[in-house]
């Protein structure tokens, strides 16, 4: 996409968004194993606030909303809710292959998922679960288009 | 102290173009040194300075418009005050009678607390209450021994105009005194082991948990304007040379600043969050000693004896 000229302001806020994206992470149901290897990326070996990224504690505050899990119906509600909550510009990863593919939970009637039935996603990283390396190319590339990203409203949850 | 004094010590040093990037380079600093001690690279030094660009470009979310008046009002104070705070700091050239005043700077120094406080409670989310409550008892606990020890080096140099005190104070009581102050700073910056109030992940974002945007960027330049506004006090308190020769003094002023900030990461690296019952006990016993050891040297070094 060829973005017509900015200024040099707005230049500097994509340069300062592709540099500092703050993540929310989310278990929509999962088993702990997609969070576990997403923790691991902030560990030493890994260490991804390099890349300015960090963990927030706040949706509010976060710019990559990472769901795990096949989406519950217990969940589902309150997936919608936290990702009205985070403010624009913000971008969707999804963690391994449950909010993919609902993975060996498809079919199960508590499952609402996939993912983008409830919220649109950006990056699918697959996997059961993904290695922090998968995660973190995830993560890179869905930030690479944040500037770019249209708002999309999730049915008007606020 | 003339208008353009008045506005020099706000507008250039040390207050925005000097405070507002040596915010950015310690907040950078204590990130990176953490990094470093945790055995990680880190982000770049000037990660700061893109997280607020960034939290300045988002768009927000929209809010109710009594609940805008005190997500904006409140950090805009903080920020007021710590921009107060550092022009009060009898560092430069424009010194006069009215720059170091101690009362002033004590009220000023209260308020970026006090904001935070309000605004968790303000905010009705349940973790910032708790964020709050945690920050307002630590604050309290915490300026017991900060107050008692500022006192103890007014009575000491017998005035209250900080250039004064960082001058005059006898060493015993200075010694004391600053050991004091010195525990309290890691809790009044939130710091390990006194994360308490804003313990990420644990009470969400603690009394920031509501904030976004602009909002919390306000609120983000406003602690680094603490951490310049803290350190400088420590600075101008410890060091009671002055060359005379403004740039020197400035530059002096910084690095020491920076000394201190590198001594607190060091010791936020290597400890874990206390319990606010730990906390609050640790706080009250230590530095209160400290600063009642300053409070007594300094009265028996001006009542006692002759």
């Amino acid at each position: 996409m060829t973005a017509p000229e900015r200024g040099i302001f707005l230049r500097l806020v994509d340069h300062a968004r592709r540099r500092s994206a703050w993540m929310f992470h989310f278990n929509a149901g999962a088993c702990n194993g997609c969070d576990i290897e997403l923790v691991a990326c902030l560990s030493p070996r890994y260490d991804i606030e390099q890349a300015g990224i960090r963990l927030e504690g706040s949706p509010r505050h976060a710019d990559v909303f990472c769901v795990s899990g096949p989406v519950t119906r217990a969940t589902h509600e309150a997936l919608r809710t936290i990702y009205a909550q985070l403010p624009d510009p913000k971008v969707v990863v999804a963690l391994g292959s449950c909010p993919a593919t609902c993975n060996v939970f498809a079919g199960s009637p508590v499952v609402d998922g996939p993912l983008d039935r409830i919220i649109p996603v950006d990056i699918y990283v697959p996997g059961c679960p993904p290695r922090p390396h998968a995660i973190i190319e995830g993560i890179s590339r869905a930030i690479e288009g944040i500037g770019v990203r249209q708002p999309l409203d999730a049915g008007g949850v606020r | 102290m003339t208008l353009s004094h008045a506005l020099f010590a706000v507008l250039v040093f040390p207050g925005l173009v000097f405070a507002v990037p040596m915010s950015w380079l310690m907040l950078g600093l204590e990130r990176k040194l953490r990094a470093r001690m945790q055995g990680r690279i880190g982000p770049p030094l000037w990660q700061p300075f893109f997280d607020l660009v960034k939290l300045l470009g988002k768009s927000p979310v929209a809010r109710a418009a009594s609940d805008r008046a005190i997500l904006v009002g409140l950090p805009v104070l903080a920020l007021g005050s710590a921009i107060g705070v550092l022009a009060l700091l009898p560092v430069g050239s424009g010194e006069s009678a009215f720059t170091g005043d101690l009362i002033l700077l004590v009220a000023r120094l209260e308020m970026p607390p006090l904001c935070l406080v309000l605004a968790g409670y303000a905010s009705r989310s349940i973790y910032g209450e708790v964020g709050a409550t945690r920050e307002a008892i630590v604050g309290i606990v915490s300026n017991v021994a900060f107050l008692v020890a500022l006192v103890a080096m007014a009575t000491a140099a017998q005035s209250l105009h900080l250039s004064r005190i960082a001058l005059a104070t006898s060493w015993p009581v200075r010694a004391s005194a600053l050991a004091a102050i010195l525990l309290c700073l890691p809790a009044k910056l939130r710091l390990n082991p006194f994360s308490l109030a804003n313990a990420e992940q644990e009470i969400l974002a603690g009394p920031l948990t509501e904030f976004d945007g602009r909002r919390l960027a306000l609120w983000e330049l406003a602690h680094g304007l603490e951490w310049v506004a803290l350190a400088g006090v420590v600075t101008t308190l410890a060091m009671p040379v002055r060359t005379g020769i403004a740039i020197v003094d400035a530059l002096g002023f910084a690095l020491a600043s920076l000394v201190v900030v590198a001594a607190f990461t060091l010791l936020a690296a290597a400890t874990a969050r206390l319990k606010l019952a730990q906390a609050t006990r640790l706080l009250l016993r230590w530095p209160t000693l400290a600063a009642g050891v300053a409070l007594t040297l300094a009265l028996v070094g001006r009542y006692g004896g002759h």
